[in-house]
Formats: structure tokens, C-alpha cells, sequence
């Protein structure tokens, strides 16, 4: 149980300390990309790098982007939970005494 | 230099989404070279180091699953664990997002080659799908994710094993410096291909690397407090399967499981 606990104080410590930073600092530096989207490239080589190439594709939505990402989460955690299910299941069986 | 401009150097896509809708910002990431932003010739270069230990790891990945199909479930989850914690987009104290890269699992349990094959695979669905990193840039994001930050894993790790560490305390050492060393190199490989006019190379590691580091602490340590509580699951369901790996042995496995028991 220690680990959980442990694991689990990290986590909450974690959040609280983005809840707290979000809090104190009222959206300056989370947004604004529009303003200073120069940079730091650009500074480094005084405004001349231009990316060479495009993705083939990308998301058309902020949206369409969470859910391919959404996508990806899922299912890593659909064979986690498969692994630790399964496994898990099997030891308890052939141990019936518990 | 603030997180902003960094986000957008690293996340190309960004500025675009974000000036449908501002809010998106949060959602930057500092992990992975986005498309096109590496000159000639650092793409070429980070590829060429790439691909060898690439093709190594695909050998040996054939090896094992053909000589030891054992492994196999327990190669999944080092994947698939690589799939969940590097979608994990987390705000950070600075102000701005990245992610965890979750190689650290893969590096103790099969070695950095492998784990470099593990981690192509996301970064090959994350460059196609989400526009975040780049196939001009994969050489370089497998370079920093796949093989330096498993690198280090590995050799923590042993280091540790052999320092006689508490095992937890090993994993979770290996994992947030693999987390963390991904980001060093990313800022490197950075660095080198734009040196900045009065400071050189180092300068612009100094000026990347700082936003970066920052940003990858708290990260890094709930990375290696996660993988250490997965290894915990291992032992329990998959241990003897650890010890043929070599990644612990017999003795050690009986203790940590009677701890787990107790």
C-alpha cells in the first residue's frame, strides 16, 4: 500500500502546485502565442529560418486533435489494463486458497 | 526568452490552432523537433545515428520475442505505457505543457535498443496524426526519446542495481533522469543546428535548455514515481519473467515479493 500512497501524494502535490501557479499567474503566460509567435529561432538567426517542410497532414481542429490524442491513450491503456487483468486473474485462480 | 516562444519553435502547429482559439496554447508541448525546423544537415545527421540502433533493435526485438515468447505481454506493456504517459500532455510550473516520455519501463525491462523501436512507433503515430514532431524531424526525435533518455535509463539503473540501491528508488532514479535527459538532448540537438550569434552553441543550449529543464522537473519526478509503481505490479504478476530478462535476480524478486505480500 505504500506505493500507492506515495504515488498518489506526488500526483496531488503535482496538480496543486499547477492549480496554484494558474492561479497566481492570471493567464500571462499560458497564452498569447499570436503577439510572439516570431521566435526563438528567429532571434538566434535574425528572422531568417523558415521550416522547410509542412506536415503531410495535420488536425483541422483543436478538437480533432485531443481526440487522436485521447485515441492514443486509450488504447495504451486498453493493453495495461489487459495485462495486469489477465495476469492478475490467472495468479488468484491457481491460488484458490485466497 | 519566455515558454511561449519556445512552444512554438518546438510545437509547430500551434500558432495556427492557437489563433482560432487561444486556449490551445496550454496544450503546447516542448517534447519533440516539430517539421522542417531542422536545417540541413542536423536532419540527416540525427537520422544517420538513428537508424543504426533502430535496425539493432528491431533484430534483437525478433531475437527475443522468437527465443523468449514469454516476453511478449510484458513488451506490449513497455509500449504501450510509452503510448499513455507521451499523450499525457501536463501543465507544468512554468507555465507552460509537455509530457512525460514513459521510455524509461521499456529501457530497464529490454535495453535501449529495443526501447528505441518501442518508441518510433509513437513518434512515427504522433507525426502523422497530430502533426506533432515531424518525419524530417524523426531522426532527431528518436535520437533524443528513443535512445539517450533509455540510455541513461539503462545504465542508472544498473548502476544503482549495483550500488545495491532499493529497488523502487533504482526505477525511479532510471525513469525521471531518462525523462529528463530527453529534454536535455532535445535542447542540444537545437542548440547545434542554431548556435546563436553572440553566445555560439552554448548560448543557445543555455537559452533552450533553461525553459526546458524547468519545465521537465515535475514531470520527470511523477514519470519516475509512476513507473516505480508499475514495476511493483510486475513483480508481483510477472517477476520470474524479470529474472530471466536479468533485470533483477532470484534472490532480490523473493524479497521484494514478500515485502509486497507482507
Amino acid at each position: 500500500m505504500k506505493g500507492e500512497i506515495i504515488a498518489g501524494t506526488v500526483i496531488v502535490v503535482f496538480f496543486a502546485l499547477f492549480l496554484y501557479v494558474a492561479a497566481t499567474n492570471t493567464g500571462a503566460e499560458w497564452g498569447g502565442a499570436d503577439g510572439e509567435a516570431e521566435g526563438v529561432i528567429k532571434d538566434l538567426t535574425g528572422g531568417s529560418y523558415e521550416p522547410w517542410f509542412e506536415p503531410l497532414w495535420e488536425p483541422p481542429s483543436g478538437e480533432i486533435e485531443s481526440l487522436l490524442f485521447s485515441l492514443q491513450a486509450a488504447i495504451g491503456a486498453i493493453v495495461i489494463g489487459y495485462f495486469f487483468g489477465y495476469y492478475r486473474g490467472r495468479q488468484s485462480r491457481s491460488r484458490p486458497e485466497e | 526568452m519566455i515558454p511561449s516562444q519556445t512552444n512554438f519553435i518546438l510545437y509547430g502547429r500551434v500558432p495556427n490552432l492557437a489563433r482560432k482559439n487561444p486556449t490551445l496554447e496550454i496544450g503546447s508541448d516542448l517534447l519533440h523537433i516539430m517539421e522542417g525546423f531542422l536545417p540541413h544537415p542536423w536532419w540527416e545527421v540525427w537520422y544517420a545515428l538513428s537508424l543504426p540502433v533502430v535496425v539493432y533493435g528491431m533484430y534483437r526485438m525478433n531475437q527475443l520475442v522468437k527465443e523468449r515468447r514469454e516476453t511478449l505481454p510484458l513488451l506490449a506493456l513497455a509500449g504501450a505505457f510509452i503510448f499513455v504517459l507521451s499523450s499525457l500532455k501536463l501543465p507544468s510550473v512554468t507555465g507552460s505543457s509537455s509530457h512525460p516520455t514513459g521510455t524509461g519501463m521499456g529501457s530497464i525491462l529490454f535495453g535501449p535498443a529495443i526501447t528505441a523501436v518501442l518508441s518510433l512507433i509513437v513518434l512515427v503515430y504522433q507525426a502523422l496524426f497530430l502533426a506533432h514532431g515531424g518525419i524530417t524531424t524523426l531522426g532527431a526525435n528518436v535520437f533524443s526519446m528513443g535512445i539517450a533518455g533509455p540510455a541513461v535509463a539503462y545504465l542508472v539503473y544498473k548502476g544503482c542495481v549495483r550500488s545495491n540501491l532499493n529497488f523502487y528508488v533504482s526505477i525511479f532514479l532510471a525513469a525521471s533522469l531518462a525523462d529528463w535527459a530527453t529534454y536535455l538532448v532535445t535542447s542540444l540537438q537545437l542548440a547545434l543546428a542554431f548556435p546563436s550569434a553572440t553566445g555560439g552553441v552554448v548560448g543557445s543550449f543555455y537559452a533552450f535548455g533553461t525553459v526546458f529543464a524547468i519545465t521537465q522537473v515535475p514531470l520527470a519526478i511523477v514519470e519516475g514515481v509512476i513507473t516505480a509503481l508499475i514495476f511493483k505490479y510486475i513483480i508481483q504478476v510477472k517477476g520470474e519473467v524479470m529474472v530471466r530478462l536479468k533485470v533483477i535476480d532470484e534472490k532480490r524478486l523473493g524479497k521484494l515479493r514478500e515485502v509486497i505480500s507482507a
